[in-house]
């Protein structure tokens, strides 16, 4: 009895090693294939037309899934403006599309260590952010906004601002609404949550005053809740882009393709698929 | 020459984690709550696993020598209700516990911190009433007839010979419960409480470096578990010491 267990622990242990084994290969072919692939593409800079070097291959994008209607679960399949609009470009540059749900925060980490190929969420080019990843053209434009319950006595962002104010501000982790609110109002009035649904939840149950989060979302957000309300800010227009690895070789192509795409309207059609002009 | 240029990236990405805008303070609040939450689910879980434990382990002592009555029924119904709460708490992940317990329950309380406190009680309860009712049972059987021989009453023995008995053989499961329970409480920042993990994840999301804000968070933890490994150390020592 006791040798058998013993055995069974000893193949446990090999199989969790060849697990190892296994992921740290992929990882080496990566890195081959990363280097193979940066040497032509430094010496044919801009010209990806015919012969793209990342044609054929399968591009994963992260995401975190949680954000109408860039992106979003509809029967199991995740769908929207990021996604139809990075399968877009895919069809144009000849690679497969496979989409990686995460954490918003941990979008930028998997992009900078190689684990995704690059990042659309609805994210904002900032400076900060500019400095760990590289981002495409932008693609699309958003404002902060905040979200209320009907009757709730704050009716502008300077309400938040005021002296002696103490409401309490929920944002989506480790996006723009986190910075600015954060900024705006100090680490005491925010309540930072993993996702924009979540602290959505919160406001309905009476647990936080507001929520600051992008327009789209909000609106989504507020038509699947009754009783809420979104008010007008002066925050400023954001730039939507998708982000890569600093350095990396799919930017210029991704670019080349976004840039067709947008100037053949195919993107603006995608964009007002999702959003009704107002 | 090498060796200077990886020192400098590690200073310079130290300070950018954690001197830059004080994103230090984010940790210290963040280690705050943990250990208030740790401390107070511990007090609840003790509470409420002995009370548990305590109706557990009478009735599968005693109910078949009891005889028929009031105090019977009133033992089978709380044995009863103790072991649907076990089965639901044992059954569920702490996570799902937390936020059930935060949106539905505690629906309009915005009190994240004493929720969690709350919830994470309750979830350790759970389990000490099981690490408990171990260590009762474990007693030799003579232990409870030679405390009957000598006159005692059932809860005069338990009180007098058994449960100190116990307590020393509970102990290292005891404390290797509170210490799962200190790392359980990463998961609080579901309900946007900062504790200590979600306080290396804001500065995390603030500044794309993984490294060190989580290295700097598992120190910690490493160095309240080792602790506790200490405390625990000292207290079996010096239990063991009438061991002669």
């Amino acid at each position: 009895m006791k040798k058998f267990i013993a055995a069974a622990l000893c193949l446990v242990m090999i199989l969790g090693l060849s697990a190892c084994a296994g992921s740290s290969k992929t990882d080496t072919s990566a890195a081959t294939a990363a280097a193979s692939t940066a040497a032509p593409a430094a010496s044919a800079s801009a010209s990806a037309a015919a012969a793209s070097s990342a044609a054929g291959k399968t591009l994963i994008m992260a995401t975190n899934a949680e954000f109408p209607p860039y992106e979003y679960y509809e029967n199991d399949k995740i769908v929207g403006i990021d996604a139809e609009i990075a399968q877009a470009v895919c069809d144009k540059m000849g690679c497969t599309l496979e989409i990686d749900n995460m954490e918003f925060g941990s979008i930028v980490t998997a992009v900078s260590s190689g684990k995704a190929d690059f990042g659309m969420a609805g994210m904002t080019v900032t400076d900060e952010r500019k400095q760990s990843v590289d981002f495409s053209t932008s693609y699309a434009t958003g404002v902060q906004v905040v979200i209320v319950k009907d009757g709730s006595e704050i009716t502008s962002v300077d309400d938040l601002s005021a002296d002696g104010a103490k409401y309490m501000v929920g944002v989506q982790q480790d996006t723009t609404g986190d910075i600015y609110a954060t900024d705006d109002f100090g680490d005491e009035r925010v309540q930072r949550f993993n996702k924009g649904a979540d602290a959505v939840a919160a406001l309905s149950a009476g647990k936080i005053d507001c929520v600051i989060i992008d327009n789209e979302p909000a609106k989504a957000f507020v038509a699947a809740n009754t009783g809420l309300k979104i008010l007008d800010t002066s925050y400023v227009t954001e730039d939507y882009a998708a982000c890569f690895a600093k350095g990396s070789t799919l930017t210029a192509e991704f670019n080349t393709a976004l840039e067709a795409l947008i100037k053949d309207g195919t993107v603006q059609s995608i964009i007002d698929k999702y959003i009704s002009a107002d | 020459m090498k060796l200077a240029e990886w020192f400098a990236k590690i200073k310079a990405e130290f300070i950018l984690n954690f001197v830059e805008d004080n994103r230090w303070r984010y940790l210290v609040k963040g280690l705050g709550n943990t250990l208030q939450i740790t401390i107070a689910a511990v007090l609840i879980g003790i509470v409420i696993g002995t009370l548990v434990a305590a109706v557990r382990s009478s009735w599968d002592q005693n109910q078949e020598g009891m005889r028929r009555g009031a105090g019977r029924t009133l033992l089978k119904i709380a044995n009863g209700i103790c072991r649907v709460y076990l089965t639901i708490i044992r059954g569920t992940p702490v996570v799902v516990q937390l936020m059930i317990i935060y949106y539905v329950i505690f629906a309009s309380s915005n009190n994240g911190v004493g929720v969690a406190m709350l919830a994470f009680g309750i979830n350790s309860g759970a389990y000490v009433a099981e690490v408990i009712r171990g260590g009762i049972m474990s007693i030799d059987r003579g232990q409870m007839e030679a405390g009957r021989s000598l006159g005692f009453g059932y809860v005069q023995t338990m009180r007098f010979v058994i449960v100190p008995q116990a307590f020393k053989n509970v102990l290292p499961a005891l404390a290797n419960e509170f210490i799962a329970l200190l790392k359980e409480t990463s998961v609080a920042g579901y309900v946007a409480v900062t504790d200590l993990t979600k306080g290396g994840d804001i500065i995390r999301g603030r500044t794309y470096s993984a490294f060190m804000p989580l290295i700097a968070v598992a120190l910690i933890y490493l160095a309240l578990v080792m602790l506790l490994e200490w405390l625990d150390r000292r207290l079996e020592r010096r239990l063991r010491s009438s061991d002669h």
